[in-house]
Order: structure tokens, then sequence, then C-alpha cells
């Protein structure tokens, strides 16, 4: 039988970690953990989360890490790469941590092109706190904020599209799906290489919500792949 | 060059400087009146010394977050607000506190409620002690004067650098805008700064806990470490309070216009003290009751409706029974002559 191949930076000590069964955190944060491997940055990486479920990764890692407050890893991780550009600084949020509560911070930053990476988590929902409607529920979506699929928007919030307008040339904004790790991970390479090459990136990544969805692993897979119909995977800019 | 003895400075321009010489190497902020000129100010110093650091930021939220990003990685950071925008850095002391990190910021209060005014009032004490959703773990310094300001900003990031608790030098829109002359060659060494991350030793911080019991275990040690330091930060001026009759507490700006009042009137033989904290947090409570052993009133004088006044009253309840006498003035100035005027009033009245 094959180990499945844990990355280095990955601390065995706090797992198995905290996140549900099911959960797009443990695909992600993984293939981010091999990325990192592969760069062979660990010794100035260091990783930012917002608050949301992200917060939970705050010992999955052997790295320097910080829980920060909703809506404002971005400008905490713009801060510590200004002040240590030597290093490579990493910020994990969700779609209501950028898009709702931290959406200024996150244009600004991109407009200011600090040379940062920012992977946002996309799951349509706040996952942490029971299944609320995020920016990118998409129209007619069931949350606990929009029972019956009333009070939701009728237009997508299409983040990587809106930063486009505003980020430098050399910047990367993509989005990608844990539906499709490869793809995911050469992504995610991309935005940290842009950021040692001194450009702001931003990734999306479509991930699942078992959980609150209320979908079983077959259905998990569809419902992600429905969300990926409005939040398509691609290189928005870069 | 010769270095002057003593130059002629605005509040805005002495506190810029102070942190200069303090070390300060970052800055991130955002603009407000009266303190704009520091930001406009150190833009100009950073675009001079490739060594200084500065973002102008989206908002107070997003330059706090960005002062504490820069503290991760060992800068002397800053910022500075007023007003609504001390409200918004609340956001990020408070992150500041559970984790413990230096964070500076000079504030110089305006009017308020709301939008308020631009210029001038005493009723950010409360926010700048308490504000943010837990135990007001910082250290506030309130300078009275030019001199003061120049002297205590320098000594604030020493003391964040020393013992890890943000500092709020707590000014306000007549100290930063006035002009004085300042001796600015006093300089203190510099306490050194480490940087949290990257240091070959790996740090997870947390703020958010899972259980009550893991959180009032860290609050314990806060607790702790706050009353191990309080000792060493405390700071107050008792002036002629050794046989006074009627002591004033007074603070900041006021704390000055209550010193000159105090001096003219024992030329009049008036027996009047004064009692001026320094720190407004932590509070110097045994000098507070100290300065009040001979005294049958206190006057509270400042410029809100009783945030200082609650502290005094809490402070002697039960150690004085000295009649408690006012002269609030909400966001207004109270000068040397509204001081001696009040004082007489309740001396003969």
């Amino acid at each position: 039988m094959v180990e499945p191949r844990i990355p280095r930076v990955v601390n065995s000590d706090t797992k198995p970690s905290n996140f549900c069964p099911g959960c797009g955190y443990g695909i992600i944060l993984k293939t981010l953990g091999q990325v990192v491997d592969e760069l062979e940055i660990a010794p100035r990486t260091v990783i930012g989360l917002d608050i949301g479920c992200n917060l939970l990764a705050w010992d999955y890692y052997n790295l320097d890490t910080i829980q920060t407050h909703h809506g404002r890893v971005t400008p905490t991780i713009a801060g510590y790469k200004r002040a240590q550009k030597e290093s490579v600084a990493i910020g994990i949020a969700g779609d209501g941590g950028l898009y709702a509560i931290g959406l200024q911070s996150l244009l600004h930053t991109a407009h200011r092109d600090e040379a940062v990476t920012v992977i946002g988590v996309n799951n349509s929902i706040y996952a942490m706190t029971g299944g609320q409607s995020a920016p990118t529920t998409t129209y007619h979506e069931i949350t606990d904020t929009t029972p019956g699929g009333e009070f939701t928007n009728k237009r997508a919030f299409l983040g990587p599209e809106l930063l486009a307008d505003v980020a430098e040339k050399g910047a990367y904004i993509a989005r990608a799906s844990v539906n499709n790790i490869p793809d995911m991970k050469a992504k995610m390479k991309k935005a940290i290489e842009t950021q040692l090459a001194g450009h702001f990136a931003l990734l999306e990544i479509v991930s699942y919500c078992p959980t609150n969805w209320r979908t079983d692993a077959k259905s998990t897979i569809e419902f992600a792949e429905k969300l990926s119909e409005t939040y398509k995977s691609g290189v928005i800019s870069g | 060059m010769k270095t002057l003895e003593k130059e002629l400075l605005t509040g805005n321009e002495v506190v810029l400087r102070a942190a200069l010489t303090a070390g300060a190497d970052f800055f991130a902020g955002y603009p407000i009146t009266p303190t704009t000129e520091i930001l406009s100010g150190w833009a100009k110093a950073a675009a001079k010394d490739k060594k200084l650091e500065f973002i102008q930021m989206e908002d107070e939220i997003a330059s706090g977050f960005a002062v504490i990003g820069a503290l991760l990685a060992g800068k002397r950071a800053w910022t500075v607000t007023a007003g609504l925008g001390h409200v918004l850095m609340q956001d990020p002391l408070s992150l500041a506190e559970s984790l413990r990190l230096p964070f500076v910021m000079y504030v110089g209060m305006r009017g308020g409620p709301s939008t308020g005014t631009v210029i001038y009032s005493q009723q950010e004490l409360t926010l700048a002690r308490y504000g943010g959703n837990g135990e007001g773990l910082r250290i506030v310094y309130a300078p009275s004067n030019l001199q003061e300001l120049y002297e205590l900003t320098q000594k604030a990031f020493n003391v964040a650098w020393k013992y890890r608790f943000p500092v709020i030098i707590l000014g306000d829109g007549y100290l930063s805008k006035t002009l004085s002359t300042v001796d600015t060659t006093k300089n203190l060494p510099l306490e050194p700064a480490h940087p949290y991350f990257l240091n070959g030793k790996i740090k997870n911080l947390r703020n958010c806990y899972s259980r009550e019991e893991e959180l009032a275990e860290h609050l314990s040690f806060l607790f702790r470490e706050y009353a191990s330091v309080t000792k060493e930060i405390v700071e107050s001026e008792s002036y002629k309070t050794a046989d006074a009759e009627l002591v004033i507490f007074a603070w900041g700006t006021v704390g000055y216009a209550a010193k000159v009042a105090v001096a003219n009137l024992r030329k009049e033989g008036v027996k009047v003290g004064l009692f001026r904290p320094i720190t407004m947090r932590p509070f110097d409570s045994s000098n507070a009751i100290k300065a009040v052993s001979k005294a049958k009133k206190i006057l509270v004088a400042e410029s809100s409706a009783g945030h200082f006044g609650r502290i005094v009253r809490e402070t002697l309840s039960g150690a004085s029974d000295a009649e408690f006498m006012r002269l609030y003035k909400p966001a207004e100035g109270i000068t040397v002559e509204d001081i001696m005027e009040k004082v007489s009033e309740v001396m003969h009245g």
C-alpha cells in the first residue's frame, strides 16, 4: 500500500484536524503544503488566517501563523510583507471574509499591488456560523438566511473578475476548484510565484461544505460542479 | 550643524519627531483631522529615507492590522488617529491586546459623538482605556503640554516593546495644533525590537479559543502580566496637595491649565492642589488617594461630561468623604480662568 504523501510543512502532531468530514479545507491546505514544500519556501513563509472555518488551520502547519479578525487577514499580511520583503506572505480567508466584510481591504491591496498571495475559499455560504448566505450565494440558493431561496441576489458575486479591474499588469488572479486538484495546485504555485515576482495574487477556490450544504459525498461533488458553472475555473488576469 | 536646544514645533510635529527618534520605522494610517499632519509628515520623511515604510491604507481598521503585520516582523510600527477613526482602531487593538503586541498609537481627541468637531475634546478617554471587546489591557499616556508630548511619545515605543502591551498616547486637537518650544535633545536609549515571526522558532498565534477555560487561562495570564508591570508604568503628578483643602483632578491639556490655576491661586493664599494622572491606564490610585488626605472638596475639571469623573469617584470611593464638585465642559476647552473662577465659587459658595 502506498502511504499518502503528507507535505513536510504539515504539522502531524495537530492531526486529525478540526475540519468537518468531507470539508474542502483538508484538500486545500494539504495542496498548499505541497506547493510550499516544492517551492522550498518554508523557512520564509508566513500564513495569515481570517475568521471563519479557516481559523481552524492556526496550528495546521509547521510554519508561523496568525489568526487575525474577520475580514482583516489581507491588511495584516500586506503589513507583514511590507515589513519583511524577503518573506512569502499567504492569507487564507473565506468568501464572506474576502468579499463582504473584507472587500475594501482586498480591493485596495490588489490596487496597491502588494506582493502577497490571498487564497479565497468559496463555498457559497458562511460555514462557521452555520450556513448563512454569503456574497457568493447563488440565485435562489437555500441557506440559513435565504429560506426557500428568498432574499438571494440575481447576479453572482465574481470577486476575481472585480479585482482584475483594479489590479496591476503583473498580478495573478484566478479561480480553481477542489474538484480539480492538479489545476488548483498549478494555480496555487503560480499565485505564490507571482508574489515572489513582486506582485499581488488572488486565487479563489470553489470548495465543499457538506455540513451546511447537507449533502452526501456524491452530491457534494455535484454541488461544487454546479457552483463552478457560476464560478468558472480559469485565469482572470495574469 | 549646530543642534538647537529648543525648537518651535506644533504638537503634530512633536509626535512625528518623537516617533522618529524612538526608532519608529513603519507607519500605516488613514487621514483624519486633527492628526493628518503626522501621516503626511511621515510620508514626506519616508519618501526621503527608504528605511521608513509607509502605507496609506483604505481605513483605520486596515491601518491597525497592517501595523500588526509589521509588528510581527519586528518593526517599530505605529499609527495615529482621532475620533471615529479611534473607534475603528479598537478592532486591531483588541487583537494586539490578546497577542500582547507592542502597538503604538497617538490619538488627537476631537469632539463627539459622531463626526462632532475636528477641534478638541476629552471624550475618548473611556474608549482609549477600555475600548474593544476585552479588559482594557493597554497603557494610556496623557501628555499635558508639548514637552511632555515629546517625552511620552518617545517613551511609548520603549514601554510597548519592553512590556508588550499596546500603548496609546492620548493627546487632543489642541495639543496637536499648538505651537510651542520643545527641547528635543534629550532622548531615551532604544528598547530593542524583535520579530515575532521567522525568528527560528515556529509560532502559531491564535486569538480564538474553543473552551471557556482555555480563554480564562489566557486572560488570567494577561492580568498577571499587566498587574506585574503596573508599578513600573504608572505615573502621576501631585502638585501642592499636601495641605490642600481643595484638590483639583484634571488630566491632559486641562491638567496643564489646572496647574497654572493652582499656582495662581496659591499666590492668593488659597489652599488648593492638583492631582494629574499621566498614565490614564493603569491608574495611579494610591497617589490619587494620598493627594486628597486633607481635602474637604474635590473638583473634577474635564472636557467631557464625566469620563474622568467616574474614574475619580471609583478610585476615591471609601477613601475620602470630600465633597465632589464638577467642572464639565464636554468638547469645549477649559481655561485657567475657568478653573480659577470655579475654585473661588466652590470655596466661597
